[in-house]
């Protein structure tokens, strides 16, 4: 251990504070991230219990695109191995969206296959503004959706629409989300 | 103190492989290193912390104790399968159901005479700062990167005046390892390197729910898409035999419907808890490396790895050492947190105020939080109006001693961080 000693003495004197209650490696990093979040106009967070800076709800209002008036809240859960794990992210309203599925299940490649510790809450923030101004048609996990999406863009456009209303696509009912 | 004469105490020859290297000089032994009882003494007095006693754990309990480590503390919560009898192999049929560490630590202490092994059932977090601080040497056998962080964090936050606990780490997946070193605050850390690691390869969600092209893709397509739709709220315990059985059933009806075949019991078992199959051989060789390290260290018998060995065996036998370099805005080694006296009558803004004051704390926009509570959060917009009330109250309704204080800004690559103390 002598090695070590000496060059523990050669480094300048470094020493901690221990706490009682310590803040861990995904909590520092959530609140960093929380700080450089640049939210549009059309975006605002929910947070139940501000205590709580793990789990809370984003809701989107777009103002262009096919989507354009409508209020879509997703669930955000963070566990604490953020951001080695990705955040949770659930759509909390049963939407006609080709990349949403009825559960609220979002395909998002940058929240499973594609995440990375270096991206953080503003890319996901980011990534799903874009799917309700870019709905996305060849990665499908609604598929009737999709389907319509590719075959005609103007009954994909009226169905989103009714949707939105709360009214029925074929044979599912869908909630209302004009805000 | 004990004495050399542990090592000599039995058969003559019983230690000469050890005595071998530590009785004399080698080409490469450090200045500083004394042959002979010095080192032997060391090895006989200091405390060693193994956690985890599975794959890797056993062969590191049964390395360090052949090592002539007298001393040997070791942490696992597991309990033993009996798909572990393969390669931990400190454990029988008969031990299914019993505590890893207690059993490991019992079967080496009957092996090899004159070692204490003091095993402890329970999780990494049950223990606190004064149990840590006894070791001088820490050797990690995990397989969770959660354990690891938080393992690494802990022994970096002990650093002070008198305190460095080295941390050698092995890891093993498949047929690829790696066994490193670490000297908190003075080399890389486990969190310098997070984004080295690839999270596991998913597949896209997309997939799962559309185009299925492989029995995996099936399985998770049960657990991640199905299991939510029809079980609701009930979390899937991947332990359970019926929720698994739940799982293949609705897997396979799948596979059928694609036409793909290879769905079995045993491969939803392995999908859903995420199986990487262990090798054993890979768990010796990263067990033997990281070993050999503590005893390095222990004794400065030989330098020790710098910092970072990586092994593949996939093909071949291929290792590859290198310096992994240290971030310098490591969330955890790179800011180290400081003692902060604080009167509990101030007010949050009042606080601040005073951080602005210091110059190494003068921030643009800075948000505060504890472990428990936003303090005040400037972003996004609805926390910030959420936390504002608290800029009114007084510190002691916020706060107690011993919190940590972490302050982040837009402008700072890593986050400040304090310990709270209370004083009138």
């Amino acid at each position: 251990m002598l090695k070590i000693w000496s060059m523990k003495q050669q480094q300048q004197a470094a020493s901690a504070a221990s706490g009682k209650k310590k803040v861990t490696a995904a909590q520092l990093r959530v609140q960093k991230d929380l700080g450089e979040l640049s939210l549009p106009p059309t975006m605002k967070t929910h947070f139940p219990d501000p205590d709580d800076i793990l789990n809370f709800t984003l809701t989107i209002e777009p103002d262009e695109g096919m989507y354009k008036g409508g209020s879509f809240n997703f669930d955000f859960t963070i566990n604490q191995n953020f951001p080695h794990d990705p955040p949770k992210v659930l759509c909390k309203q049963k939407i006609y969206h080709p990349n949403i599925d009825l559960e609220g299940k979002v395909c998002l490649n940058i929240l499973r296959e594609d995440w990375k510790p270096v991206l953080n809450l503003n890319a996901v923030i980011v990534g799903l503004q874009y799917l309700f101004l870019e709905p996305n048609a060849s990665d499908p996990l609604n598929k009737e959706a999709a389907e319509d999406l590719k075959n005609n863009r103007e009954t994909f456009k009226r169905n989103v629409r009714t949707s939105m209303a709360g009214g029925y696509v074929k044979t599912t009912s869908y909630d209302r989300v004009m805000k | 103190m004990a004495t050399a004469t542990v090592l000599g105490a039995e058969s003559p020859d019983r230690w000469r492989y050890l005595n071998n290297i530590l009785n004399r000089k080698g080409p490469y032994t450090d200045e500083a290193f004394t042959p002979g009882d010095e080192p032997k003494a060391f090895l006989a007095d200091a405390k060693i912390l193994v956690i985890g006693a599975g794959g890797l754990g056993c062969e590191i309990l049964k390395n360090l104790a052949l090592s002539g480590f007298k001393d040997i503390h070791v942490i696992d919560m597991d309990t033993i399968d009996i798909s572990n009898l393969n390669r931990q192999f400190l454990f029988r049929e008969a031990d299914v159901g019993k505590s890893k560490a207690e059993v490991a630590a019992a079967f080496v202490m009957k092996r090899v005479r004159g070692v204490t092994i003091t095993p402890f059932n329970c999780a990494i977090q049950d223990k606190d700062d004064e149990y840590y601080k006894q070791f001088k040497i820490v050797v990690c056998g995990l397989d969770s990167v959660e354990a690891r962080r938080w393992m690494n964090a802990t022994l970096i936050n002990l650093v002070d005046d008198e305190t460095l606990i080295p941390l050698i780490d092995g890891g093993t997946e498949g047929f690829k390892g790696q066994a490193r070193v670490i000297l908190p605050t003075i080399s890389s850390c486990y969190e310098c390197s997070l984004d080295m690691h690839t999270p596991r390869a998913a597949v896209p969600l997309c997939t799962l729910a559309s185009i299925p092209r492989q029995p995996a893709h099936c399985i998770e397509w049960a657990s991640v898409i199905q299991w939510p739709k029809e079980k609701g709220d009930l979390k899937l315990d991947t332990d359970d035999p019926e929720h698994i059985t739940w799982l293949f059933t609705k897997a396979l009806e799948r596979a059928k419907e694609f036409n793909i075949p290879g769905v079995t019991y045993s491969m939803t078992q392995g999908v859903v808890k995420n199986i990487i199959p262990a090798i054993a051989s890979t768990n010796a060789i990263v067990a033997a490396s990281c070993c050999n390290e503590a005893l390095k260290i222990a004794t400065t018998a030989a330098p020790y790895l710098d910092n970072y060995m990586m092994y593949t065996g996939n093909e071949s036998i291929y290792t590859y050492t290198f310096t992994h370099e240290k971030k310098e805005n490591c969330p955890v080694c790179g800011n180290l947190p400081q003692n902060l006296e604080v009167n509990p009558e101030w007010t949050l803004e009042g606080l601040m105020e005073r951080l602005q004051e210091r110059p190494e704390t003068t921030l643009r926009k800075p948000s505060l939080r504890t472990s428990s509570k936003s303090l005040y959060l400037q972003a996004p917009k609805q926390l910030e109006e959420q936390t504002r009330p608290n800029l009114e109250k007084k510190l002691k309704e916020l706060m107690e001693t011993g919190d940590e204080l972490s302050i982040s800004d837009p402008g700072m690559p890593f986050n400040l961080r304090f310990i709270i103390t209370m004083s009138e």
